[in-house]
């Protein structure tokens, strides 16, 4: 029953809240929506913790997702152990650089006065869970190796399962307690996510790739 | 042809006495807010000078305004659109506050409060951003005023690069300093550099009076139109997370009324007027090489009595009163018609729409070592050297056409025979103390005729508020009534809202 609770119900709850609040906060309250940048009053230390953090966080991201989304293609990629190696490998390397990444910047809103004064309570709560987050991935990836091959037969089902609205949780109640956290503490961020600024990931503005230099708006409907 | 109209502006730098008063203008009706401290939408500069923030003009480190590649194309120097996608974690060409000035207050309430003792209590000067005391104030607002011939300000103008070190001595020799001031505002260019640098497409030109906005609600802070504006007119608003600019007080304008800087100015530099223009030219425009963008800006700024200009912009819903107004534009006349207004650094290839007439300075022949003007072996054609020369100018001409031409040091030097004509004219005039063949040779240097320069004079020192200021009929409060409330968003909007307030009951 608990784990019904966590397994189906809490994801369910946090997919649900974090959509209805982002899309009431996008059209009702767009000024709040903003990825508060605090580059401007600290650049250095920023530099050290923010591209790590970002470039680290987004490639292991879009690795879970495709790995989620084609499961069959990915189980072929990682049946070779040269390629499962090199995968591994790829991915410890990548997740070291996003918790050095988030540490760094954990130490700049600690040590710098400056951003201090832009940091808000929701800020500290958002860095604690994504700490969480990366340490228990990197920690589950180091310690129970294999897990680009694993995830296929574990957390995909389940999460496949859960998009299917037909929740299945015995390929995840019998992990072990940390690898069971890094997947309950993924929506404990998304439900974080409308709430916080981490808003800004749901705005990142792929448009400008294709979008027109100049923009200028009329008033009035020229004829 | 797509003829459109434009609120643009001319600073006539002549007049201006550097008394910030259209900096404090601003500043208490739109910079007085959290976040926005050290921010000066409307700034004052010594020149030559580092101003603000601190080589704003060194695009080499802050990467503003457009670049011209060999085969013409000209192209962001900040970013491609991969690029500015890929620096959008880290923008490595922002400037922090400390490009600017950290913003402090006072702690008067010590004076008060202090214990008894045996020193008199001070006020200490507290960070506006992090609240702590300072101890030492490393810069603050026009930190650089009238340093004109510092080492540590002055010198450090990136203007200065062209000139040899002789020039440099003239231009900082102690006691014999020589400067000018550079308001600065929103140029409200034609192809802005922070427009196309927003990833979020937050900023645009409103089509009607060219006045470019960032929106508050599509801002995400991604912080690139800082970067992609080569005069630094966009600033990060690091309490609110949004970038904020000059927005040419567009609901005065909408009124009636000038901008409060316009309208503040004491010494009267400030015009305001319509200009038609083609913008199907922007873009070939802003391509040309350096030395021809001044006119190629120019040849873009369409004659508002032509009838053929008048139909076309007609076609493109440009009101009767709209056209009038552009007629009747100081602005048009000192930049297109007598041609003695030029845009300042026209290299970033924005197009800006605020000109400048150049600044003469009293007497223009440089000084030697004795302190006499040294204006031995100058031939100018029968003209007064000591206010007449241009080849051994105190301010330097070339230091002049890089600021204002792009480098091109003809159209500097029209500008300067046109204003010294003005100038011989007059004190013929006035003073007598002229021959009527220099008077005579001074027309004829300006390319000028004595009407054109009664016009140049009166409008320059005579004008009234009516010919400083052709505000034109925006008309968009009647607009907006068509289709909302009136009083619907009345003590709701602003700046800075971002909850409902409650709708006052009296």
């Amino acid at each position: 029953m608990f784990d019904n609770a966590l397994f189906i119900g809490f994801p369910y709850a946090a997919v649900a809240i974090a959509i209805i609040v982002a899309v009431y906060r996008f059209w009702f309250d767009p000024y709040s929506v903003s990825s508060q940048s605090s580059q401007f009053l600290e650049n250095r230390k920023l530099f050290f913790g923010s591209v790590p953090w970002h470039y680290g966080v987004i490639i292991i991201l879009l690795g879970h997702i495709t790995a989620l989304m084609f499961p069959g293609v990915w189980g072929l990629f990682t049946a070779n152990q040269t390629r499962l190696y090199v995968l591994e490998i790829t991915g410890l390397a990548l997740a070291l650089m996003t918790t050095v990444g988030i540490l760094i910047l954990i130490y700049r809103r600690i040590a710098d006065a400056r951003t201090q004064t832009v940091t808000s309570p929701y800020d500290w709560i958002l860095l604690f869970f994504l700490f969480l987050q990366v340490a228990f991935g990197f920690w589950a990836a180091y310690y129970y190796r294999w897990g680009s091959d694993w995830y296929l037969h574990t957390a995909v089902p389940w999460l496949v399962s859960l998009l299917k609205f037909q929740p299945d949780i015995t390929y995840v109640t019998a992990l072990p307690f940390w690898v069971r956290f890094h997947f309950l503490n993924g929506f404990v961020i998304i439900l974080l996510l409308p709430f916080t600024r981490l808003m800004h990931v749901l705005v990142f503005p792929i448009s400008y790739l294709w979008r027109e230099h100049q923009v200028v708006i009329w008033h009035k409907a020229r004829h | 042809m797509d003829i459109r109209s434009h609120v643009s502006m001319v600073f006539h730098l002549d007049k201006c006495i550097g008394c910030h008063t259209c900096s404090v203008a601003c500043k208490n009706i739109w910079t007085d807010r959290k976040g926005t401290e050290y921010m000066w939408w409307n700034n004052v500069e010594t020149k030559p000078g580092t101003g603000y923030p601190t080589q704003w003009e060194d695009q080499d480190k802050y990467k503003g305004g457009w670049e011209r590649e060999e085969d013409g194309k000209i192209h962001l120097r900040l970013h491609g659109r991969k690029k500015g996608l890929s620096n959008i974690f880290f923008n490595p060409a922002l400037p922090t506050i400390d490009d600017y000035y950290e913003p402090w207050t006072y702690d008067y309430e010590n004076l008060f409060n202090a214990p008894e003792g045996d020193d008199q209590p001070t006020a200490r000067a507290v960070s506006m951003i992090t609240g702590k005391p300072m101890d030492t104030i490393e810069a603050g607002p026009n930190w650089d005023d009238d340093l004109g011939g510092s080492p540590l300000y002055a010198r450090n103008d990136v203007n200065l690069d062209d000139l040899t070190d002789d020039e440099r001595e003239q231009l900082n020799e102690l006691e014999r300093v020589v400067f000018f001031y550079l308001p600065r505002i929103c140029n409200h260019c034609l192809n802005p550099g922070c427009v196309a640098a927003c990833p979020a497409g937050a900023i645009y030109k409103r089509g009607e009076d060219g006045i470019v906005l960032i929106s508050q609600e599509k801002c995400r802070a991604w912080r690139m139109c800082i970067s992609g504006c080569p005069y630094k007119k966009t600033y990060y608003n690091w309490a609110s997370g949004k970038s904020e600019k000059c927005i040419l007080c567009y609901p005065r304008l909408e009124s009636g009324q000038p901008p409060a800087c316009f309208h503040s100015c004491v010494g009267r530099i400030r015009y305001l007027g319509v200009l038609l223009y083609d913008a199907d030219q922007i873009e070939k425009c802003a391509s040309v090489p350096d030395l021809e963008l001044v006119a190629a800006q120019r040849n873009m700024i369409q004659d508002p009595f032509d009838p053929e200009v008048i139909k076309c912009a007609k076609a493109n819903g440009i009101s009767d009163a709209m056209i009038a107004s552009a007629q009747n534009s100081p602005v048009y006349k000192f930049v297109k018609k007598w041609q003695i207004a030029l845009p300042l650094h026209a290299e970033f290839r924005t197009l800006p729409m605020l000109y400048y007439v150049p600044p003469m300075l009293p007497v223009l022949a440089k000084t030697d070592k004795d302190g006499k003007y040294d204006v031995a072996g100058l031939d100018n054609e029968g003209l007064p050297a000591m206010i007449s020369s241009l080849a051994k100018a105190r301010m330097p001409i070339k230091y002049m056409a890089r600021m204002f031409s792009a480098g091109n040091v003809k159209e500097v030097e029209d500008v300067y025979r046109k204003l010294i004509a003005v100038r011989i004219f007059k004190r013929a005039q006035k003073v007598k103390d002229y021959q009527q063949a220099e008077v005579d040779a001074a027309l004829a240097q300006g390319a000028t005729n004595p009407e054109e320069v009664e016009a140049i004079f009166r409008l320059t020192s005579l004008p009234t508020y009516e010919e400083r200021f052709v505000v034109p009929p925006l008309g968009r409060e009647v607009a907006v009534e068509a289709w909302e409330k009136p009083l619907e968003r009345k003590t709701e909007a602003g700046f800075g809202v971002r909850n409902k307030i409650a709708k006052r009951k009296f």
